[in-house]
């Protein structure tokens, strides 16, 4: 058996046999702090500020009654068809165009999610998958919406894996950590946006304290 | 991929001569150096996160076959498989029996560099299925019909004109010749091949054990629409990959897209943990690991160790000068630069690699670099040395080597040899004092003059000075 080959020839390179019960356990309970990077800014300026500087966009609402108006402008803005994949939590709302709660095919222009949360160490967006939330919504159609309450922005990743294993599941089936639009450099490394995911990422900022997915 | 790496020196001359990698070698040196640096500076605590980083990984390894066996029942317990592969052969094997179960036609790839260590393109081409890189820049090598010349930019080799003319020939239409124009082309051709796609095959940066969660960090997102939208997803990963915890992840995260590409963050960090789960209205129906041995298990206990430290960002050989000039072919295996020519020799052997070794000015810039400070410099000449031991080396530089030990081995002679040599080269020098040919060195002086000695060797300047300097005051 490969499985056994393969862990006798580790333990015999490193002179041993299986970790005693005690020594595994001590290793398994292991959670290290590890240096962070400390920052003193604003959570929320921190965030926009982060994300904008990898052509990320960020609009403030007000509360979650205004989305659908904040949403129309954006589309206004670049001219897209009144028809979206809307992630379920989200369905409630007036939005004046055709929606399903996907998942998305080859001919979504638009997909608009919510998050888990937003880490603005380095400015990024945190998504899980599951029914109300389908993994396609952040990569098939050209342009994701997402939708981040102001307070659901954590400082570092580590704040991030404390939500992750808070949920009752633990983790789902995919984790995106997504930190703006989908960009190569394949050809002569000239930045190119759009590569294969979405080529614009837009964050809707709830400044209201409510939660934007269930 | 058949490993040339004996045919160093001719593809390195061939390399030197290729305008067109000239032209793309320029380019890549001056983009992710610069972009490192001024991240590195940026961040205060750069340095004490690589000495944490280095200490994890060592811990790791220290512990592998733990952290191996509590990352395989977490993944189970998500509901994946985890399949063992002792060598390449074995690694293929598993991934051509998941696909002939699953009836598989359509194979879509993430960026993996295992899967080219295995040769997996070849075989699973060879069993009649449609493999299709993903990764733009991989799709680029792929209808060039090369292999990859650098680990996380594999296409850095080609200018812009050859991707337009590649394209064309494979695309039809009209030939594009902006960058945007040939990304929506691509981006365009391979939409459709995700979404046909049954196997979706990626690599793994890291695999945690604490969750059984594979991870990969992209910046194009192929690697999510490959994996979200096949019907089996398959992880390809080294087993030295393995990380302990999620908090360890951070730490990565925080010094591998600096140190790669000179980016804070790259755009998608995906955290995968099994198949799609009920209620669930995307995602492949199966998830599978293969972790793949086939030599590493080998540098554990010994002198090379530390090069399974090794996180894949390239650092090493954007800060490589003999990488910068001759770019990644030359290497002749899958890994080029600094790391490949430490692992190419373990893993194909010393006798197949004898120049790679060598290719290095022992300038120590990839040590530096090194997010997880691998000391490579030392590890090339523990190489050289296993050659010379072995009987590798060519019989000239051996002899060579004997005489100077011999002398070496005798400070008079070796002093008078010296005295003799600085002489005999002052002479030579004349009166411009720089030497233009020179017996046995005609390779150095082809290209520039020798500045000749000044007539005293440093053992008779240093006898020679004041025995008492004054002291400071």
């Amino acid at each position: 058996m490969p499985r056994e080959q393969i862990l006798s020839r580790i333990r015999q390179a490193l002179g041993r046999d299986a970790l005693p019960p005690e020594a595994a356990a001590a290793l398994d309970a292991r959670r290290p702090a590890h240096t962070r990077i400390s920052y003193s800014d604003d959570l929320v300026e921190r965030f926009i500020t982060r994300f904008q500087s990898r052509a990320g966009t960020v609009a403030r609402v007000a509360c979650r009654a205004d989305l659908p108006a904040a949403l129309a402008a954006y589309r206004a803005e670049h001219g897209l068809p009144a028809r979206a994949a809307i992630a379920a939590p989200l369905a409630d709302l007036p939005w004046g165009l055709e929606h399903h709660p996907g998942p998305a095919g080859q001919e979504e222009v638009l997909g608009v999610t919510g998050c888990l949360a937003g880490i603005a160490e380095m400015g990024s967006i945190l998504t899980v998958s599951g029914p109300a939330h389908p993994t396609t919504l952040n990569f098939v159609p050209d342009y994701h919406v997402v939708v981040l309450p102001a307070a659901h922005i954590v400082r570092h990743y580590e704040d991030a894996w404390a939500l992750l294993r808070a949920r009752p599941g633990g983790l789902p089936r995919c984790t995106n950590i997504i930190s703006g639009p989908s960009r190569t450099g394949d050809v002569e490394l000239t930045i190119q946006l759009g590569a294969h995911g979405p080529r614009r990422v837009h964050v809707l900022l709830l400044e209201a304290p409510e939660s934007a997915e269930g | 991929m058949i490993n040339q790496s004996l045919k160093f020196k001719d593809k390195a001359r061939e390399a030197l001569a290729d305008p067109h990698l000239r032209v793309a070698l320029g380019k890549a040196r001056g983009s992710f150096v610069n972009k490192r640096a001024e991240l590195a500076a940026a961040l205060p605590e750069f340095e004490r996160l690589r000495d944490e980083a280095r200490d994890v990984k060592n811990h790791v390894l220290e512990n592998l076959d733990h952290y191996l066996e509590r990352f395989a029942s977490a993944v189970e317990a998500a509901g994946g498989q985890v399949h063992w592969a002792s060598d390449a052969a074995e690694a293929r094997a598993v991934i051509l029996g998941i696909c002939e179960r699953v009836q598989a036609r359509t194979i879509t790839k993430g960026k993996s560099m295992v899967s080219e260590e295995i040769d997996l393109n070849d075989a699973l081409e060879a069993r009649g299925y449609t493999v299709v890189e993903t990764d733009l820049g991989e799709y680029i090598i792929q209808l060039a019909g090369e292999p990859p010349s650098h680990i996380i930019a594999p296409a850095v080799h080609k200018t812009k004109d050859q991707v337009s003319d590649l394209f064309q020939a494979a695309h039809g239409g009209s030939r594009k010749t902006t960058v945007a124009d040939l990304v929506t082309e691509a981006r365009l051709v391979l939409r459709d091949k995700y979404f046909r796609s049954d196997v979706g095959i990626t690599g793994g940066n890291f695999l945690v054990a604490e969750t059984g969660t594979s991870i990969i960090v992209t910046n194009e997102g192929n690697g999510d629409l490959t994996q979200t939208l096949s019907r089996v997803h398959i992880v390809t990963s080294g087993i030295e990959r393995i990380v302990p915890t999620l908090e360890d992840v951070s730490l990565f995260l925080r010094i591998l897209a600096r140190s790669a590409t000179g980016q804070e963050t790259e755009t998608y960090t995906t955290l995968s943990t099994g198949p799609r789960r009920p209620g669930d209205l995307d995602g492949p129906e199966e998830f599978h690991v293969v972790l793949v041995d086939n030599g590493r298990s080998r540098m554990l206990g010994g002198p090379f160790q530390d090069m399974l430290r090794c996180i894949r960002c390239g650092a090493c050989m954007n800060h490589c000068p003999v990488y910068g000039a001759v770019g990644g072919h030359a290497y002749g295996w899958v890994y080029p630069g600094p790391m490949g020519s430490v692992l190419t020799p373990l893993f194909e052997g010393l006798d197949g690699t004898r120049d790679l070794p060598n290719a290095c000015t022992l300038n120590g810039r990839c040590q530096s670099v090194c997010p997880v400070r691998i000391p490579l410099p030392e590890m090339l000449r523990e190489l050289r040395h296993q050659q010379h031991q072995q009987g590798l080396m060519p019989p000239a530089q051996r002899r060579g080597l004997g005489v100077w030990r011999f002398a070496a081995e005798r400070p008079g002679l070796y002093q008078f040899a010296n005295r003799l040599a600085a002489r005999v080269l002052k002479g030579l020098g004349g009166r411009g004092g720089r030497i233009r040919t020179l017996p046995l060195a005609g390779g150095w002086t082809e290209f520039r003059d020798l500045p000749a000695p000044q007539g005293k060797t440093f053992l008779e300047l240093w006898q020679a000075r004041p025995q008492k300097p004054e002291e400071p005051r």
